[in-house]
């Protein structure tokens, strides 16, 4: 042991290990043991040379932004999902994800992200552990580096276990615009997979429901994906995710801020049957549920048998499907067409989607 | 999905919307008005939107949408009771998932949750009963709400409570009978309907023969129907038939699930626990006779009105609210002042704008657009 110790002594710049098993007050206070917090669980699990030095900020060379495009695009969001873990993915893997798409929806590669998080004195560290190692694999596979970050502990009861915030940096390439409010009458409506299963994963995870299913969050990266599709069609006119308030959300606001109407075909909606099932029963309608993969394209009639195709073709788009299209009346508005063959509007939604009665 | 496709075959929906357009040109009367029939179920009501089902029928039938939303008729004292409950620092009050939205006199159930009231939503009674036994230094309380439908689950809960004997889980009980009510609405002076869609779960507990009254006495026919679109636009076409052929009967459309007797364990249940009350406020509706149900004395010791004091105040439904009218089909929602202006699924005023079953919340989600040119364009 003492020959270890001297070890470590001799060697300042090995990173420090945290031997803790619980977050306490002390990670936060800004002495030793913050130090340890983050190189043994942050820069261990998100080491790059822009992060390593742990400085106060991240310098970023504009060279290398520059190469991508002409534009940065700049997101930040916040997560405090729970529970902090269920069926395909974490808080974790939200976090990154989630800024990501942000960024890959206004056609941007995303590049860099930052960490915050807020930590509950109590924490097991080896939660804290599983959740900054899915950070790790999702930024991985998304292609970005964590650059900078920033820790807080708070009283036990000031937060619910884990509260992570990211803000993300990525470049748009010239000759791209995507807006919501490009979107022309005679466009084609797509989405890139089946619809709620995050939201159905979420509901069945935290365990109020006697409901079991076999549902998976879609929670993934997007930006191979997005750039994919604008290979195959650089004028892509709408693009967002389809996070909370799901599909139907998205499509609205296309529809408002392009003043057009949008007809979308129930039967043509991707739907996982557990999913279709869940939603029967609880009497929620699956447009709206919360989506952490999912995102609805706008594109030009004539380029949608191109886009799909690039779509199929990529990981995140294989079950990609046209679900609509775009016309001119009733402007702002957006109408489902049912399976039954009657119309129906798809409003916003009212504050939260609450299950019916009977 | 399996054995739910089945009754939303669009292909069939057409050939019943060919049918029905038939028998509508051999009744007389529908040449003059619209014939009108009330689904007095609200899950109706939310089929209807949800499927654009009325786009498939001819003008000269309209659908009236009747008091069945068991949150839209709770009237405004009551919630202001749950609120009070809810605000008792040892208690956690429970509670479906779209009571929490129905605005009181000064709160909802979201609001009072808001601001530091202990509420839970669930979706069964029984999870209210799980909550009492992890919690057994606090009171739990469950809200029950709804009509035959519900009922059966909140009294087998209470008896459960009983035979385990959890002294800290009690039950506020708003639930309410549909059949004075319809009496109450065949009854009201400005009546035009020409026949009734039946609730298919209420009669799954109570059988078809309560209904029988409506057929005899009131001369009007009724089809008790299922939910699914299929199943709805059959109902319609049964009451039409009835219509046609001078007939004034009481039809089951919904025989997969609903027994003429109805359910005798669910019934036994019911009758153990609960018993009628003299009369029950409604929303919009005002004061119907022997419409709700409490907890028997026996039952003294899981019943929230007798084991907390409440306001218990009753508070008129503000002036300019037509929600009366809409529930007897005497206004479509649209012809209400106050539809869409003061009164909006936001901030709703009558509490048939808060619920998805409510006929004005439906309107305003559903049907702003004028849905004439859609209908001409799917019946071509």
């Amino acid at each position: 042991m003492n020959d270890r110790a001297n070890v470590v002594l001799l060697t300042p710049r090995r990173r420090a290990s945290l031997r803790d098993t619980h977050v306490t007050l002390a990670h936060g206070s800004g002495g030793r043991a913050m130090r340890n917090l983050i190189e043994d669980v942050f820069l261990a699990a998100f080491d790059n040379p822009l992060l390593s030095p742990l400085e106060d900020q991240a310098v970023l060379p504009l060279a290398e932004l520059a190469a991508h495009g002409d534009r940065l695009a700049f997101a930040t969001d916040t997560y405090v999902v729970s529970p902090l873990f269920f069926r395909g993915g974490d808080i974790g893997t939200l976090a990154v994800a989630g800024t990501v798409n942000d960024l890959a929806v206004a056609g941007a590669r995303p590049l860099f992200l930052s960490c915050g998080v807020v930590l509950e004195e109590g924490l097991p560290v080896e939660t804290l552990r599983r959740v900054v190692a899915s950070m790790r694999r999702v930024a991985a596979e998304a292609g970005v580096h964590i650059v900078t970050g920033d820790t807080k502990v708070v009283e036990r009861g000031a937060a619910d276990k884990l509260f992570i915030n990211t803000a993300g940096i990525g470049v748009v390439p010239k000759a791209v615009m995507i807006s919501a409010g490009n979107a022309r009458p005679g466009d084609a409506v797509i989405v890139n997979g089946t619809l709620g299963d995050h939201g159905t994963a979420i509901l069945i995870a935290r365990a109020q429901l006697a409901l079991e299913a076999d549902v998976a969050s879609d929670c993934r990266p997007l930006g191979g994906l997005v750039a994919a599709m604008l290979d195959a069609c650089p004028d892509i006119h709408c693009l967002r995710d389809a996070t909370r308030g799901g599909v139907a959300t998205v499509l609205n606001e296309f529809a408002a801020s392009s003043q057009v109407a949008i007809r979308i075909d129930e039967a043509a909606l991707p739907l996982r049957e557990d999913v279709k099932g869940a939603c029967e029963i609880l009497g929620l309608d699956p447009l709206y549920l919360a989506n952490e993969g999912k995102l609805v394209a706008i594109v030009p009639p004539e380029a949608a048998p191109r886009v799909l195709a690039a779509m199929r073709a990529h990981p995140a788009g294989r079950d990609a499907a046209v679900i609509g299209e775009v016309g001119e009346e009733p402007r702002g508005i957006v109408v489902l067409r049912t399976g039954f063959g009657g119309e129906r509007i798809v409003d916003m939604l009212v504050g939260e989607q609450l299950p019916r009665i009977c | 999905m399996k054995y739910v496709d089945e009754f939303r075959d669009p292909a069939k929906a057409r050939t019943l919307a060919r049918e029905i357009r038939g028998l509508l040109a051999t009744i007389e009367r529908a040449h003059d008005r619209p014939l009108q029939i009330m689904e007095v179920c609200g899950g109706h009501t939310h089929s209807i939107f949800r499927y654009g089902i009325q786009q498939l029928l001819p003008d000269s039938v309209e659908f009236v949408h009747g008091p069945g939303c068991p949150v839209c008729v709770l009237p405004m004292g009551r919630v202001d009771d749950c609120v009070a409950l809810a605000e008792r620092p040892e208690v956690i009050f429970t509670t479906f998932g779209d009571a929490m939205r129905v605005p009181g006199s000064k709160k909802s159930l979201l609001k009072a949750k808001a601001e530091g009231a202990d509420v839970r939503m669930v979706y069964s009674p029984l999870d209210a009963l799980k909550l009492a036994r992890a919690h057994r230094d606090r009171e739990v309380i469950f809200f029950g709400l709804g009509f035959e439908t519900t009922m059966p689950s909140t009294a087998l809960t209470v008896l459960q409570a009983k035979a385990e004997n959890i002294r800290n889980f009690s039950l506020f009980c708003n639930h309410i009978t549909i059949i004075p009510t319809i009496k109450a609405i065949l009854d009201s002076p400005d009546l035009q309907l020409d026949g009734f869609l039946g609730p298919g779960h209420v009669s799954m507990v109570i059988g078809t023969r309560p209904f029988d009254f409506i057929a005899a006495h009131y001369r009007k026919p009724i089809t008790i129907a299922g939910f699914e679109p299929l199943d709805v636009l059959q109902s319609v076409w049964m009451v039409l038939k009835q219509i046609a052929e001078g007939r004034c009967e009481v039809e089951n459309q919904y025989g997969r699930i609903v027994a003429e007797s109805g359910n005798a364990a669910a019934l036994d249940a019911i009758q153990e626990v609960f018993e009628l009350r003299e009369f029950f406020e409604w929303r919009g509706l005002g004061s119907i006779d022997h419409s709700g149900v409490r907890v028997r004395e026996a039952f003294a010791e899981f019943d929230a009105e007798r084991r907390f004091a409440m306001p218990n105040l009753k508070i008129a439904d503000p002036k300019a609210c037509q929600c009366g009218e809409v529930l007897k089909g005497v206004i479509k929602p649209h012809q209400c002042k106050l539809f869409g202006s003061a009164c909006t699924p936001e901030t709703p005023l009558g509490s048939l704008m808060v619920s998805s079953e409510g006929a004005c919340a439906a309107y305003y989600q559903y049907g702003r657009i004028d849905t004439s040119g859609l209908k001409k364009k799917i019946a071509a």
